[in-house]
């Protein structure tokens, strides 16, 4: 009935796959999975053989007999014990040496992780979502977007990452370790995708109410997809052709809306909450926790609150034709 | 009288009689004698019963947290709630149970170990309770009345700064430490001084008990520690109450500042809630082997490392922050240094174990709990303390089972053997062999289950703090698995304080000493006198109730008097007069309490705290009766 | 009672310095406040590396006239500490209570000196972390030093009114609190009113 037993259980139970920061999808989270596989056996054979040791002790105990407690055992064995303890601290000595030369190895590895002019991303963690906003010499050439990053497959990129209230982190556990946004300093995480997919990652330093629910999505894609992707977000947003988009741009524009929100090509520019300029190309929404869908999109337009309490968009109450005709102009939004 | 009177009394009678001894060192009678009591014994009683309904309270709140976790979004608990249930649970799990209990068992048991017939100064020792206790009603009276600190037990700014954390929840929490870390830093100064100074003639340093050397180095890491977090609480609180600005990187103050002050302290806090639980286990591993523990020179030293690295760990919590590469390889390699003199202490117990004749009770079997939980937790320790691993599992629930493992393993377990290993000698009654085995058994399965899948949690991606979490994240299944074992964990606690329950009820007459102990507490009847010993002790080699020499006696000392002897090799120095019950402790708990309570709300709290601090402490100590020579 | 006797009747009742277990409670109490004070230090010093000047541009050099004072008379003071325990190691009433009167003079005239140092720091404690984290040193510090003053003043009280043997041995370990409270001023004068004008 050991740990050994429920570690296997456990395996058992949850599937194969393995967890995300083991199933590693760019070199990062490869080399860490590699330390980890080393440490983990380590720790499996460590603790059977103290466990074994100990029931094994206790169970072939000789008898108390008669003799008085403290009567101590002959000479022989007690330095026996003192020999079999100086050679168990040598092996954890050197045990914990050699995890600590890997370790920096491993770390000197992950740091090797660079290129010049890499693409930049400057992530800013704010209560609780993920403000995204891809780095370029010219300025009108800047995306912004919010809670998904796309990647080009095989190549290191950059984040710089800040925060503007209190401290983030952003952890994708399939790509890398994570790293924290902390207000007042700017840090730095490079990371790559070595395959195409989606990858999840959330917030992993609390941060209030809503910090459960301030998910990242990386979107690793081929080259040429990146940079369409990049091409098509560069552009203002998609000019509602028809009269219920029309009404629907006139909806956000007039409502409160445009306090915090920002949608590329209209008077609407507050970077206060997530831009919006090409919502409808997003899979998620509310931090990365919603699908991005009409339903949801109403229900997240009319009453936040409910979904994220906290969070610090607040209730509309619209008319039903307003709001269908704010929702078909959003997710016309490209 | 006159002085020379008095000592030829003395010298006429040798030992003072029992009868007399209690009428000198027995707690007044009624409400006001519990009040003013500076007994040693019942005051550690009263921080061990307070501290154990803290932490069913704490347990009751995991319990909810596990319920709102066992399923995605559950509605059990909503955000707000849920913040302050997990800052509640880590609060007082931390300060309120943790650190108090150990250091309680140390009040009760050192005195006893080392001979003498109560802690250096026993009216202080009351003072520290009360003001625990009022620390402790603070945090669970707001949190009661829905002003419960939310921002997590480690409160982090800018979250709990001005800016982001409204109210006063934060100024509650600020407050709460300095109760608490009052109360811990006047309880490590009672067993530093009793241990150096009050030690039986003849208990040299070589021959002072594990379990001794355990709460003086946890008592000595109090005294560097503490300090930090109360400079961290009292930065934070003015940076709320009067727009100070050191963590406000706008005007110059840092965020990490904050860090680096709270994990200053809060990495020896785990080190201090820890080696006390090895004193526990040396005590029991030799008694139940009946040999004493194999090496202990390397145990001490041990205890000695342990304590000093403890303070060279702290920013292994921080290495997610972007700290520059070698500072953080540096606080790795101590992180990982300091798994050898752990190792080292294992080994000897194991090594205890396999030379010696080993007798199978509850007690035995907590530590053999402990030693196969803890072993674990220390190996993902060893994980954790490398930054590439840590990297991916910091603020996951990988960290949140390791801490566990090494706290309920490391220090729970073996507390629950000491209590069961000590209750016959506290309350004259043997607890219950059958409970106690049924108890350690429900208790180590459903605390692997609750614990272990976390592990895996971890790994695939599970922050820490979190109140819910999405269907497709696939998290639920072991979520649900863990839940179902926090349900038998907390049967296994119901199954303990059943026994306990059970002990004082009908629990079979204990004797001196049930176990066949080889310290001084086993020569005291069950429960021990106020005075402690009728005579106190001289010894003779480490295990006094194991020679064959029965330990010596002590006459000629006064009967409020006890014995000061020389730090190293425990010489008799000189006759010190204790002092007896008085209300002055609790009144001034009371006064620093409306004044820290204040504070909360204003400045001048600090003022009004002062002021009648300083009118309670002059009753404290001023005298009561014209100059006489104590003894009386 | 066939186990060894030690008749201990014949040591003294009470004991002074380092033997006495009150001594090592006031040893205790300094460790506590003097690792508050290195960790009030080690934050200012951590702060400063991270800002623009220490202090900052706008914010004056502190002046030193009375923090100049304040600390030449704490360590005098010292001195006369020094003798009040020696007097009371001999039981001396007269000279301990007249030194320990004394002494709360000097510490209230070093209270009164503070305030007016707090008052040459030219800056409010709000006005930004540096002036918050002088404040934070000269004002923790003045917390001991009127605990300090409160101490002598009531010891004094004592020794002039019912004194027992036992408040010799208390005005002894008194000193050693003292020495504290003077030595760490050594440590925050420089640290705060001249580091600032070299570095």
């Amino acid at each position: 009935m050991t740990a050994a037993g429920l570690a296997l259980a456990v395996l058992l139970l949850a599937g194969c796959g393995g967890p995300a920061a083991l199933a590693a999808a760019g070199p990062q989270a490869g080399r860490i999975a590699g330390l980890w596989a080393v440490v983990f056996w380590i720790a499996v054979i460590v603790e059977t053989a103290v466990v074994a040791f100990m029931l094994y002790a206790v169970a072939r105990s000789r008898r108390p007999g008669h003799d008085p407690a403290g009567a101590r055992p002959e000479a022989g064995r007690e330095h026996r014990a003192v020999v079999a303890i100086t050679v168990a601290v040598g092996l954890t000595a050197a045990t914990v040496l050699g995890l600590l030369v890997a370790s920096i190895g491993t770390d000197r590895a992950l740091a090797s992780l660079t290129r010049s002019a890499p693409l930049t991303v400057e992530v800013t963690g704010q209560q609780w979502w993920w403000d995204i906003e891809y780095d370029d010499p010219v300025p009108s050439q800047r995306v912004r977007t919010a809670n998904e990053l796309h990647l080009p497959v095989g190549e290191p990129v950059l984040l710089t990452l800040r925060s503007r209230d209190v401290i983030h982190s952003v952890w994708v556990p399939q790509l890398h370790g994570k790293q924290d946004l902390i207000p007042g300093r700017t840090t730095s995480l490079w990371i790559q995708a070595d395959r195409p997919g989606t990858f999840t990652g959330q917030c992993a330093e609390f941060c209030g109410y809503q910090h459960a629910h301030m998910r990242l999505l990386v979107v690793a894609e081929s080259r040429a997809t990146f940079d369409a992707w990049r091409a098509q977000q560069r552009q203002p947003a998609t000019e509602p052709t028809d009269p219920l988009g029309q009404r629907g741009r006139a909806v956000f524009l007039a409502g409160p809306c445009v306090l915090c929100h920002a949608i590329g090509g209209t008077r609407a520019g507050a970077r206060v909450g997530p831009d919006l300029t090409h919502l409808a190309g997003r899979a998620t929404i509310a931090g990365g926790t919603l699908p991005n869908t009409p339903g949801h999109l109403a229900g997240w337009i009319l009453d936040p609150q409910r979904i994220k309490p906290g969070a610090h968009m607040p209730a509309m109450s619209l008319p039903a034709h307003d709001l269908q005709a704010l929702l078909a102009y959003l997710a016309a939004l490209r | 009288m006159s002085t020379l009177a008095l000592r030829q009394e003395r010298r006429d009678e040798g030992v003072v009689e029992p009868a007399q001894l209690a009428r000198a060192w027995d707690t007044p009678p009624g409400l006001l004698g519990a009040l003013a009591s500076a007994n040693h014994k019942q005051i550690a009683t009263r921080y061990i019963v307070t501290a154990f309904v803290f932490f069913a309270l704490a347990g009751m709140l995991a319990l909810l947290m596990r319920l709102q976790l066992a399923t995605p979004e559950a509605h059990v608990l909503g955000p707000d709630l849920y913040n302050q249930v997990f800052t509640v649970h880590g609060s007082t799990m931390m300060f309120l149970f943790a650190v108090p209990v150990m250091q309680a068992m140390a009040l009760y048991l050192v005195p006893l170990m080392v001979g003498t017939r109560n802690v250096a100064f026993p009216r202080l020792n009351a003072f520290g309770y009360w003001t625990y206790l009022i620390g402790g009603l603070l945090l669970w009276g707001s949190f009661l009345l829905n002003v419960g600190p939310d921002a997590g037990w480690f409160s982090y700014v800018p979250l709990a700064g001005p800016a982001y954390a409204p109210g006063k929840r934060a100024d509650v929490w600020a407050q709460v430490i300095t109760f608490t870390e009052l109360a811990a830093l006047v309880g490590a100064i009672e067993v530093v001084v009793t241990a150096v100074k009050m030690r039986a003639p003849g208990m040299s340093l070589e021959r002072v008990p594990l379990l001794v050397w355990a709460m003086l180095v946890t008592a000595v890491m109090v005294v560097f520690a503490m300090p930090a977090v109360m400079v961290g609480s009292t930065m934070l609180a003015m940076d709320r109450l009067v727009d100070t600005h050191f963590f406000n990187p706008a005007e110059g103050g840092d965020v990490l500042l904050w860090q680096h002050l709270f994990w200053f302290f809060g990495h020896p806090e785990v080190y201090i809630i820890f080696i006390p639980a090895t004193g526990f286990v040396s005590s029991i591993v030799s008694t139940f082997a009946r040999r004493p523990i194999v090496g202990y020179p390397a145990m001490v030293l041990s205890l000695i490392a342990t304590g000093f690295l403890g303070f060279s760990l702290w920013v292994h919590h921080m290495f997610a922050t972007g700290l520059p590469r070698i500072g953080a390889s540096f606080f790795s390699a101590a992180s990982l240094l300091i798994a050898i003199p752990s190792g080292v202490q294992i080994f000897c117990w194991l090594a205890t174990l396999r030379t010696g004749r080993v007798v199978v009770r509850a007690p035995l079997l907590f530590v053999c709990a402990f030693i196969a939980i803890f072993v674990v937790g220390g190996l993902t320790g060893v994980m954790v303390a490398l930054v590439p691993l840590d990297l991916q599992v910091h603020d996951t629930f990988f960290v949140v089972a390791h801490l566990h493992y090494v706290l309920i393993g490391g220090a729970v377990f073996p507390l629950l053997g000491a209590l069961h290993f000590w209750l016959p000698k506290m309350t004259g009654r043997m607890p219950s062999e059958r409970l106690g085995r049924w108890a350690v058994a429900v208790l180590f399965v459903g605390f692997n289950l609750t614990f272990f899948p976390m592990h895996q949690l971890g790994l695939a991606g599970m922050p820490r703090r979190v109140y819910t979490y999405l269907p497709e994240t696939g998290w639920g299944r072991l979520n649900f698995l863990a839940t179902v074992g926090a349900g038998l964990l907390a049967v296994g606690v119901l199954l303990f304080l059943a026994n306990v329950a059970w002990t004082l009820r009908h629990g079979a007459p204990a004797g001196d000493d049930p176990w066949g102990g080889d310290t001084l507490e086993w020569s005291t009847p069950s429960p021990p006198p106020s005075y402690n010993f009728a005579a106190l002790p001289v010894v003779h080699d480490r295990h006094p109730l194991w020679s064959v020499a029965p330990p010596g006696a002590v006459v000629g000392l006064g009967r409020r008097e006890v014995l000061i002897t020389e730090a190293i090799d425990a010489t008799p120095d000189h006759r010190h007069a204790l002092d007896g019950p008085s209300l002055w402790p609790f009144l001034t708990a009371i006064a620093v309490g409306i004044g820290v309570i204040v504070a909360i709300f204003t400045p001048w709290g600090v003022t009004l705290g002062a002021v009648l601090v300083t009118i309670t402490l002059t009753g404290w100590f001023w005298p009561h009766r014209p100059a006489v020579e104590p003894g009386r | 009672m066939s186990a060894k006797v030690l008749d201990v009747s014949a040591l003294p009742p009470r004991a002074f310095g380092a033997r006495s277990a009150l001594w090592w409670g006031v040893l205790g109490l300094v460790a506590i406040e003097g690792t508050a004070l290195a960790m009030v230090v080690g934050a200012a010093l951590y702060l400063r590396q991270g800002g623009d000047g220490w202090p900052p541009p706008g914010t004056p050099l502190p002046r030193l006239t009375a923090a100049t004072i304040n600390v030449l008379l704490l360590v005098a003071s010292s001195a006369l500490m020094w003798m009040v325990a020696l007097d009371a190691r001999r039981r001396r009433r007269v000279p301990v209570a007249v030194g320990l009167v004394l002494m709360t003079v000097v510490g209230l005239a070093s209270i009164v000196l503070r305030g007016f140092e707090l008052a040459a720091l030219g800056c409010r404690w709000d006005a930004g972390a540096y002036a918050s984290t002088v404040w934070l040193l000269l004002g923790m510090h003045a917390t001991h030093l009127i605990g300090a003053t409160v101490e002598n003043g009531l010891l004094a009280a004592v020794i002039i009114g019912p004194v027992d043997p036992k408040h010799y041995v208390d005005a002894h370990s008194n000193g050693l609190y003292w020495y504290f409270v003077a030595g760490a001023d050594v440590v925050l004068y420089l640290l705060v009113f001249v580091w600032p004008r070299w570095a």
